[in-house]
């Protein structure tokens, strides 16, 4: 059989267990590879060297503030939907140093900020994810500053996506327009059919590779037919979820009402609804943290002994933190219902106005891992319920 | 100091520093390629008491001299930089157009402020700046304008009084309204004849008299009140406690100035200046990029929030 050369609007088959040869092929060109894998009874993303520690046969049970793993033999290796991990971890670290400054002489020099060099492989990256990806985007490199660090490691990243052939109660996408087909951002996309992967290209690095791989003889081409075939598998679902019901005993399949929704928030900044879920919220800023979006952070000082040496490290930061807005006349946001109404206006009003994107992908991750289970989905719609007219 | 990370090297210049003479500078500017928290170092050349706790630190660059490419306008702030303690927004309250260095005004209230105020003469000070949007003293020429401080707010309205002196033809009536807590807290009393001389009218007031106060008792409104003004030609520029910053806007715009007239400085906690670590926020703004001196009709919807 002649190679195949993979082409730009093609999609061609991987045999499953070839994708081997795509890991390789990343950590032969220098990349650190990292994939989904599970761990303390959940998918996290963890460096890949090999195929087998993928999550093959798990799948994600997703609810408010539940999350478990269970095996399925029938589930192919990417049937798990998003866990607590996203691309933010890698791009946004959760700690890094921006700043080192050696004092001698009573002067002060600065260091350069030791700083990741290897470039990142990420391999599953879901459409919720690529949206995301593109939100953080705006914020660190179309914002008022360029963020250096975050540029240097994005310009390097090579994404592996995966169009979604299932997908979790929590699950929104489809109300945000973010997914589940994945559509930008990558460099290949992998849909799973059968044993096989359909691969499409998405970049001219992705390209390079795949041709790699065609060349090694481990590519066959999609018919025409097949390629159609492969192509709905999303869009099915997408319909799917728009067409979700409530049933009793499941879970409740999410969407939210994305109408004229900055008004809605911005006109019932004093609605009572945001006291009622004050009243649950444990202020834990879990929700901030496992947001692929949210890109507050605040600068420790890191200092050794003699004070002589100090590393400025930022790290992730909350809104639902009272340090978030202390000031000498105290902090800006006191009670809890201002700090979840920060959460909540900013994710889904602020950021429209602050860089023309909702903050919000719907990838249902706030709403799983919320150890009291609240739902923003259904915060809104109780807002849009009571709303004054 | 004369390596490539030499802290006052050009590169350490702010975005908006480039931006130029006074009234010029658009917020904030794009800006690719260098680290938003490259620092500069300066010197502090002289140190005044001002009030209990509150000093006013005058700046010159390192190594010594007239400030090399350090532009800012009136109402800007800088980041104050203490390694291994933090950094703090502090307005810079010198003349925008002198040359031979720059000031703060100081309030020791916390970590970063006391530390500052354990500084000496002849001691380093990193900063980083200026950021943020100044006052709009360009677009107010001819115009008749009452700067109405409370507290340590007159800290960042001292440039443009120090402006408006300089470019005294350009402006009508120039007020100044300064309240505070008790006779001490009342900054810069030593430049009430300064401005006087300049053709500014200047009224006082504190809530807490000591025996020796011989002026109105009360609350800075009180002298709003009590001054005469033409409300179509008055701009209005207020810095203060965010209460008091409302109560002046109200009624200033009950006396007929226009919300587009009435100019207010926020304060918020702020933590990278440059639109980046999202602690500034209120209401669709970043008060660091999008602030901190803003027109009362852009942001008077989300002060009437409580604790927003
Ligand atoms: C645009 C702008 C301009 C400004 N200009 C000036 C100026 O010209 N001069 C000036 O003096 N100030 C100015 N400020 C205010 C100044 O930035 C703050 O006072 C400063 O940040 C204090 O920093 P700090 O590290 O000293 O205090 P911090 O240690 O941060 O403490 C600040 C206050 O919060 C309290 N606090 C801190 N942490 C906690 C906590 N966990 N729980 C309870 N309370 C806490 C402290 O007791 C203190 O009262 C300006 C602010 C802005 C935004
Ligand atoms: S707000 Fe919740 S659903 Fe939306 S992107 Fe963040 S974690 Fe996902
Ligand atoms: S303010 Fe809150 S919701 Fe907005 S980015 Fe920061 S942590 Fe996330
Ligand atoms: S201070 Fe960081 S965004 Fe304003």
């Amino acid at each position: 059989m002649l190679p195949c050369t993979p082409a730009a609007d093609s999609l061609e088959w991987l045999a499953r267990p070839a994708l081997q040869a795509l890991i390789d092929a990343l950590t032969a060109r220098g990349h650190r590879v990292v994939g989904p894998q599970v761990a303390d009874g959940a998918v996290v993303y963890r460096d890949l060297a090999d195929v087998n520690q993928l999550p093959a046969g798990w799948l994600d049970e997703q609810d408010g503030g539940h999350y478990r793993l269970r095996r399925d033999d029938a589930a192919g290796w990417f049937d798990h939907v998003v866990g607590p991990h996203s691309l933010k971890n890698f791009l946004f670290p959760p700690r890094e140093p921006i700043q080192r400054l050696v004092r001698e002489d009573g002067t002060w020099r600065e260091e350069p900020a030791p700083q990741e060099q290897q470039p990142l492989a990420v391999i599953g990256v879901r459409a919720c994810d690529l949206a995301a990806l593109r939100v953080q985007d705006r914020v660190f490199l179309h914002g008022g500053h360029v963020d250096v660090a975050y540029q240097a490691r994005r310009e390097k990243l090579f994404v592996v996506a995966v169009n979604c052939r299932r997908a979790a109660a929590t699950c929104f996408c489809h109300s945000m327009k973010c997914g589940p087909a994945a559509t930008h951002s990558f460099d290949l996309a992998l849909t799973e059919a059968g044993n096989r992967f359909a691969v499409e290209i998405g970049s001219e690095r992705g390209r390079e590779i795949l041709s790699a791989l065609g060349t090694a003889g481990l590519l066959t081409p999609c018919t025409a037919d097949e390629a159609d075939r492969v192509r709905t598998i999303p869009h099915d679902l997408e319909r799917t979820m728009h067409a979700r019901v409530a049933e009793p005993g499941v879970p409740r399949p999410r969407s939210l009402d994305t109408d004229g929704i900055r008004d809605l928030l911005y006109d019932n900044l004093e609605h009572p609804r945001w006291r009622v879920v004050a009243d649950r919220c444990l202020s834990c800023a879990n929700c901030t943290l496992v947001c692929p979006t949210c890109f507050c952070s605040s600068v420790e000082e890191v200092a050794d002994l003699s004070g002589d040496d100090v590393t400025r490290e930022r790290r992730w930061a909350s809104c639902f933190t009272l340090a978030h807005s202390q000031m000498h006349s105290g902090a800006v946001h006191a009670t809890v219902a201002s700090r979840y109404r920060q959460w909540l206006t900013h994710k889904l009003a602020g950021w429209i106005d602050q860089f023309g994107t909702s903050g919000c992908t719907g990838c249902g991750r706030c709403i799983t891992w919320c150890p009291v289970a609240i739902d923003l989905t259904e915060e809104v719609a109780m807002i849009r319920e009571s709303a004054p007219p | 100091m004369n390596s490539m990370n030499s802290l006052n090297s050009t590169h350490a210049m702010s975005p908006s520093a480039s931006a130029g003479m006074q009234g010029q500078v658009q917020g904030h500017v794009q800006c690719q390629g260098h680290s938003p928290w490259q620092l500069q170092a300066t010197r502090i050349a002289a140190i005044r008491e001002e009030a209990p706790g509150v000093r006013t630190y005058s700046l010159t660059f390192a190594p010594r001299g007239p400030r090399p490419s350090f532009r800012f306008a009136a109402g800007q702030f800088n980041m104050v930089s203490l390694p291994g303690i933090g950094e703090a927004a502090i307005s810079i309250t010198s003349d925008p157009e002198s040359l031979s260095g720059i000031a703060h005004t100081v309030h020791a209230v916390g970590s970063v402020t006391r530390a500052l105020a354990r500084l000496e003469v002849g001691d380093e000070l990193l900063l980083r700046g200026p950021y943020g949007v100044p006052w709009p003293l360009a677009d107010l020429r001819d115009r008749d304008l009452v700067l109405v401080a409370g507290g340590l707010g007159l800290a960042s309205l001292l440039s443009a009084i120090a402006f408006c002196m300089t470019h005294r033809g350009d402006y009508g009536r120039i007020t100044v309204l300064s309240g505070a807590k008790t006779p001490v807290y009342l900054l810069a009393t030593n430049h009430h004849h300064r401005w006087r001389d300049h053709g500014i009218d200047v009224h006082c007031i504190v809530t807490d008299p000591d025996p020796r106060w011989r002026g109105p008792v009360g609350l800075v409104s009180m002298l709003l009140d009590s001054l005469t003004i033409d409300p179509d030609a008055t701009s209005l520029l207020c810095c203060g406690p965010e209460p008091m910053m409302i109560a002046v806007a109200e009624q200033a715009n009950a006396r007929g100035i226009a919300r587009e007239q009435i100019f207010v400085s926020i304060e918020r906690l702020m933590g990278c200046a440059s639109g980046l670590c999202g602690l500034c926020q209120l209401g669709p703004f970043f008060v660091c990029r999008d602030g901190p001196v803003f027109s009362y009709d852009r942001i008077a919807r989300w002060l009437a929030v409580p604790h927003l």
